[in-house]
C-alpha cells in the first residue's frame, strides 16, 4: 500500500521533534454554564509527531483539541498553529482551518453530496482546483483509504467504519499539515474499529502530524510517540507510550488504566 | 331543476380563459420563485448570530403572517404609488404575492435549517468554509429536503392565493371568470371550469416539485 506522501506538506522531511507545530501554552475554558473544563492545559506537538490524548469521560480532551482549529473558544493562554495564533472568531481563522484536518466521532459526511463530492467540496471552492484535478485528488485518497469503488454513493449507503474512512479522506484531501482525530473509533460497532484505525496507522507511517483523542489502548501502543493524560482539566502527564501503560506512575492514570485494560 | 347546461360558453371564450390561466400560471411561478429567494435569505437572517438581521427577519414574518393578503395586496397596489412606487396591476400580484410567500417560506426553511445537526456545520467549519458558504453548501441542501413536504403545502396556497389578484384588475384566471360571468351570467358553467383549471395547474406545479425532488434530493432515501 503506498503511503499518503502526496497529500502531506514538509512533515515526512521535517525531523521528528524538532519543528513545533501545535503550541499551547496555559489554555483556560470555561463553558457558558460557568463550568471550568480546561484548567492551563498546556502542549506542544511537533511536525510528524503522532499524539495522543486520553483520560475520563469529562476532563476535556475534546474541548481541548476542538480549540485548536477555533471551534471552541477559550478564554485564557495562547494556541498557535504553525506560528499562526488561534482565537475562536478572529478574523481568518477559516484560512488556518484549512491546514487543520478534523476527524469527528459522528463522521459528519454531507448527507447531500457524493462520497467522492463530499471530498472535492473543499478543494474545489477553497483551493481553486478544477472538478476535475479535484476528482482525481478525490479518487486517488478514496483508494487508499480502500473505498474508490463507492465513490458515487450517498453517504447514507456506506457502513460506519467506511463513512469514517471517507472523513479521513475528505479532511486529507485539504492537504492539511495537521490532523486532529475526535474520538474517530467510538461511534463504530466492533468490528469496524480496525479499519478506521488501519488507515491512521499508515497515515502516521507516512509522516503526517496527527492529535488523536481516543480510547483505542492498541493504537495509542503500537502508533503514538506520546500519550498525554487530562483529568480534570488539568494535563496530569505527557510521556511515552510505554511509560503511559507498563510504568504509569500518577495515581489518577492507575485507576484509569485498570478501568480500560479489562 | 330547469336549469339548462350549456358549456358552449366555455369553448367560445375559450382563449380569454387560457389567456388568464397563462397569466395566473406565471405570476404563481415567478411569486414562488421570488418568495423562496426572500424565504431563503429570512431563514439564514432568522438563524443568523447577529441579533439585528433575526429582529429584521422575525419583523417581517410577523406583520406579513398576522395581516390579510388582501390589505398586502392593494397596500402594495393602492398605497405605494403615494410614495412614488407605481406599479401595473400584474407587477403588483407578483410582489405582493412574492412578499407574502417569502414570509411563509422563512418559517418553512428555518425549521429545515434548524433540524441540521450542529456536526454538519462544525465540519464544514473545520474544512475552512465561511459561515457563509457552510450555510449554502452544507446546510441549505439538506435542510430544503427536509422541509420539502411542508414548502410544496405552501407553494400550492400561494397558487391559490393568486385568485385574489383579480381584485386589482390583474387579469388572472379568476378575473377572466368574473368577466364572462359578468356577460353571460354562466355561473356554474363557468366557475365549475374555472375550478377544474386551478386543479390543472396545481397538478402542474406538482408535478414540477416532484421532478425537482427527483433531481435534487435524491439522496434523501439513504439518510438515516
Amino acid at each position: 500500500m503506498s503511503s499518503f506522501e502526496p497529500q502531506i506538506n514538509a512533515a515526512s522531511t521535517a525531523t521528528l521533534g524538532t519543528e513545533p507545530i501545535i503550541v499551547a501554552k496555559d489554555v483556560e475554558k470555561w463553558y457558558g454554564n460557568g463550568f471550568h473544563v480546561l484548567k492551563g492545559v498546556s502542549l506542544t506537538v511537533n511536525k510528524g509527531e503522532v499524539v495522543v490524548l486520553m483520560g475520563p469521560s469529562g476532563s476535556g480532551k475534546s474541548t481541548f483539541i476542538r480549540t485548536f482549529n477555533g471551534l471552541e473558544p477559550y478564554q485564557g493562554g495562547s494556541i498557535e498553529i504553525d506560528g499562526i495564533a488561534i482565537a475562536h472568531d478572529n478574523k481568518g481563522i477559516e484560512l488556518v482551518r484549512r491546514e487543520v484536518g478534523m476527524v469527528f466521532q459522528q463522521f459528519n459526511l454531507f448527507p447531500h453530496l457524493s462520497v467522492l463530492k463530499n471530498i472535492t467540496l473543499g478543494p474545489i471552492h477553497l483551493r481553486g482546483m478544477s472538478p476535475s484535478d479535484a476528482e482525481e485528488l478525490g479518487m486517488s485518497l478514496l483508494d487508499r483509504v480502500g473505498i474508490s469503488h463507492q465513490a458515487s454513493k450517498y453517504p447514507g449507503q456506506l457502513s460506519g467504519g467506511q463513512q469514517q474512512r471517507v472523513a479521513i479522506a475528505r479532511a486529507l484531501a485539504m492537504r492539511p499539515k495537521v490532523m486532529l482525530f475526535d474520538e474517530p473509533t467510538s461511534a463504530l460497532d466492533p468490528e469496524m474499529v480496525r479499519e478506521v484505525l488501519d488507515v491512521m496507522r499508515k497515515l502516521a507511517e507516512s509522516g503526517m502530524t496527527m492529535v488523536c483523542v481516543t480510547h483505542e489502548v492498541g493504537f495509542a501502543r503500537e502508533v503514538a510517540d506520546r500519550v498525554i493524560f487530562l483529568a480534570e482539566g488539568h494535563l496530569l502527564t505527557d510521556t511515552t507510550p510505554d511509560e503511559f501503560f507498563n510504568h504509569p506512575k500518577d495515581e489518577r492514570v492507575k485507576k484509569f488504566l485498570s478501568q480500560i485494560l479489562h | 331543476m330547469n336549469y339548462a347546461f350549456d358549456f358552449g360558453v366555455i369553448w367560445d371564450n375559450a382563449g380569454v380563459l387560457l389567456a388568464g390561466a397563462w397569466l395566473t400560471f406565471k405570476i404563481s411561478l415567478l411569486a414562488i420563485t421570488f418568495g423562496l429567494i426572500i424565504g431563503i435569505i429570512g431563514a439564514a437572517f432568522r438563524t443568523s448570530e447577529n441579533r439585528i438581521l433575526d429582529g429584521i427577519a422575525l419583523a417581517y414574518v410577523e406583520i406579513i403572517r398576522n395581516t390579510p393578503y388582501l390589505i398586502q395586496l392593494f397596500f402594495i397596489f393602492f398605497g405605494l404609488p403615494n410614495l412614488g412606487l407605481k406599479l401595473s396591476a400584474e407587477q403588483a400580484a407578483i410582489f405582493s404575492l412574492a412578499v407574502n410567500f417569502g414570509a411563509y417560506s422563512t418559517e418553512i426553511v428555518r425549521a429545515g435549517v434548524q433540524s441540521i445537526a450542529k456536526g454538519q456545520i462544525e465540519a464544514g467549519l473545520a474544512i475552512g468554509f465561511k459561515k457563509l458558504a457552510v450555510f449554502r453548501y452544507i446546510v441549505l441542501p439538506p435542510a430544503l429536503a427536509n422541509v420539502y413536504p411542508a414548502l410544496i403545502g405552501q407553494v400550492i396556497l400561494a397558487v391559490l392565493f393568486t385568485s385574489v389578484v383579480s381584485q386589482i384588475a390583474a387579469e388572472d384566471l379568476t378575473f377572466a371568470g368574473d368577466y364572462l360571468n359578468a356577460r353571460t351570467f354562466r355561473s356554474f358553467e363557468i366557475y365549475f371550469t374555472i375550478a377544474l383549471i386551478y386543479l390543472a395547474i396545481v397538478w402542474l406545479i406538482k408535478l414540477l416539485s416532484f421532478l425537482v425532488e427527483r433531481r435534487f434530493f435524491e439522496f434523501a432515501k439513504y439518510r438515516r
